[in-house]
């Protein structure tokens, strides 16, 4: 009698089991799965399949990050952003427009060298005329204008643009600045576009 | 001229405007269902050079693949892309097809892979054994449902390996997977994101739809392809053929598309 009381919770918690998920794998099998696969990759792409902390602990969270783990990470982040040296981020948002629309630059089809954009319309609404856009993040139709076109509003874009994660842990949005993706150009002109009072972003 | 004019429209679907989706959707579904028929997807000609090359003798020992064993025993094509990937005693591995059928090429028929893997992906004027062998085997499981073992330790390691380079976050831009495809409803530009993330219609129609003739690219593409394609616009360097991270991926998608209904080869813009 003894031995069937004990079988049943053990059977039933064995049957839970198999149909639950499977636990998570361990993160050192992880790593050297990922190095496999990515062996033959040429000595300068190396670095991209390495994390750095940040990836880390996005990635294990699940971009959930505890609340300590997310301050620790905003922290880090913050301290990576660099102004431009006279302060001014407002760039042009003619040469923006086109650096939001433009998708090419750092995939191994693209020819060597090419400049990268930002490729914002692949997740963003910016211009409300323009209907090709996706909606992984937010839209941005209206943005300056919603802000009043103020001077720390676009800073706030420009250090957004430079490092989403220094006030968003784990944010989706590429770290265009700290990655060397967009250079300090670009991100002002970028900023300008969504903050210019003639940029077609905040027509009435 | 006649697959030029299907192309075109298949690129114009993608570009339409938000307000004419719905009609252009309805428009598509009518090609896809006049084009999924095997005399007019060319898909169908990969499935018949896969059947040739599964019967030719090869290699140094030239036999034919006949006696590959895909999982259900020596020889066995139908039903069995459908328990793909699955764990190989012999090979101690969980393997996808084309790890599978490189496997036999080199056990059975000691064949020369080199040049197998040079063609890895057809393109203009060069056609690839490995795509045309996966057309032709999983054909072998069309209407049947996808049922990939978790039964094995591996296998279900593998599927936790997937599971976790999923969410993988990495490279020049931070992407993992899971960025464009872990929520639902979401869309990259025009083009809209199946969430890979659960089981449920979106991973089935996927991963019941490949191998799939790409109208864009004129061929017929495995996962292999299609997650070496994910990876490029992930920003990462191009995965290693065959390895075992695409595969762990591959059991981690098709975990979430258990009872698909496998269609293929199907057609894709």
């Amino acid at each position: 009698m003894r031995v069937v009381l004990i079988a049943i919770p053990v059977l039933s918690g064995f049957l839970a089991a198999a149909h639950a998920e499977t636990p998570r794998a361990d993160p050192a099998l992880v790593e050297k799965t990922v190095a496999a696969t990515f062996s033959q990759a040429p000595e300068a792409w190396r670095a991209r399949v390495v994390q750095d902390e940040t990836q880390r602990q996005c990635s294990l969270s699940r971009n959930e990050p505890a609340p300590a783990e997310a301050a620790a990470i905003q922290a880090r982040e913050a301290g990576t952003i660099v102004y431009p040296a006279d302060g001014g981020v407002i760039g042009d948002w003619r040469r923006g427009a086109a650096i939001a629309q433009n998708g090419q630059g750092g995939q191994f089809s693209d020819a060597p060298g090419v400049a990268s954009g930002g490729n914002c319309y692949a997740c963003h609404q910016i211009d409300p005329k323009e209907i090709s856009h996706g909606t992984l993040g937010p839209t941005l139709a209206g943005y300056g204008k919603s802000r009043d076109f103020g001077a720390e509003a676009a800073r706030v874009v420009y250090a957004k643009i430079f490092n989403a994660q220094a006030t968003w842990a784990c944010s989706s949005m590429p770290r265009f600045g700290h990655n060397r993706v967009l250079n300090e150009q670009q991100i002002k002109d970028l900023t300008a576009y969504l903050m210019a009072r003639d940029s077609p972003v905040n027509a009435p | 001229m006649r697959w030029v004019s299907i192309s075109l429209l298949l690129l114009l679907v993608a570009v339409v405007p938000v307000a004419a989706q719905e009609e252009s959707e309805k428009e598509i579904e009518r090609y896809r269902s006049m084009i999924a028929d095997p005399m007019a997807n060319p898909g169908y000609l990969a499935v018949d050079r896969g059947e040739k090359l599964w019967t030719a003798a090869r290699g140094t020992k030239n036999v034919s693949l006949e006696r590959c064993d895909l999982g259900l025993g020596a020889g066995v094509l139908e039903g069995a892309y459908a328990k793909l990937p699955r764990y190989f005693a012999d090979a101690d591995r969980v393997m996808d097809l084309e790890q599978r059928l490189f496997f036999c090429m080199r056990a059975l028929q000691d064949l020369d892979t080199k040049d197998v893997v040079a063609r890895r992906f057809g393109g203009p004027g060069k056609t690839s054994d490995m795509e045309d062998l996966v057309a032709f085997i999983a054909n072998k499981s069309q209407g049947m449902k996808l049922a990939v073992p978790l039964t094995h330790p591996k296998e279900r390691e593998t599927r936790a390996i997937g599971e976790a380079m999923f969410f993988r976050r990495s490279a020049i831009n931070d992407f993992s997977c899971a960025t464009c495809h872990g929520e639902d409803g979401r869309r990259i530009r025009l083009q809209a994101l199946p969430n890979f993330t659960k089981p449920g219609p979106e991973a089935r129609e996927t991963m019941g739809s490949w191998p799939t003739y790409r109208v864009s690219q004129s061929q017929t593409r495995t996962m292999q392809h299609r997650l070496w394609d994910c990876y490029r616009q992930m920003r990462m360097p191009g995965p290693d053929y065959l390895s075992d991270g695409l595969t762990a991926l591959t059991v981690f998608l098709a975990s979430n598309a258990e009872g698909a209904t496998i269609a293929v080869p199907s057609i894709k813009r």
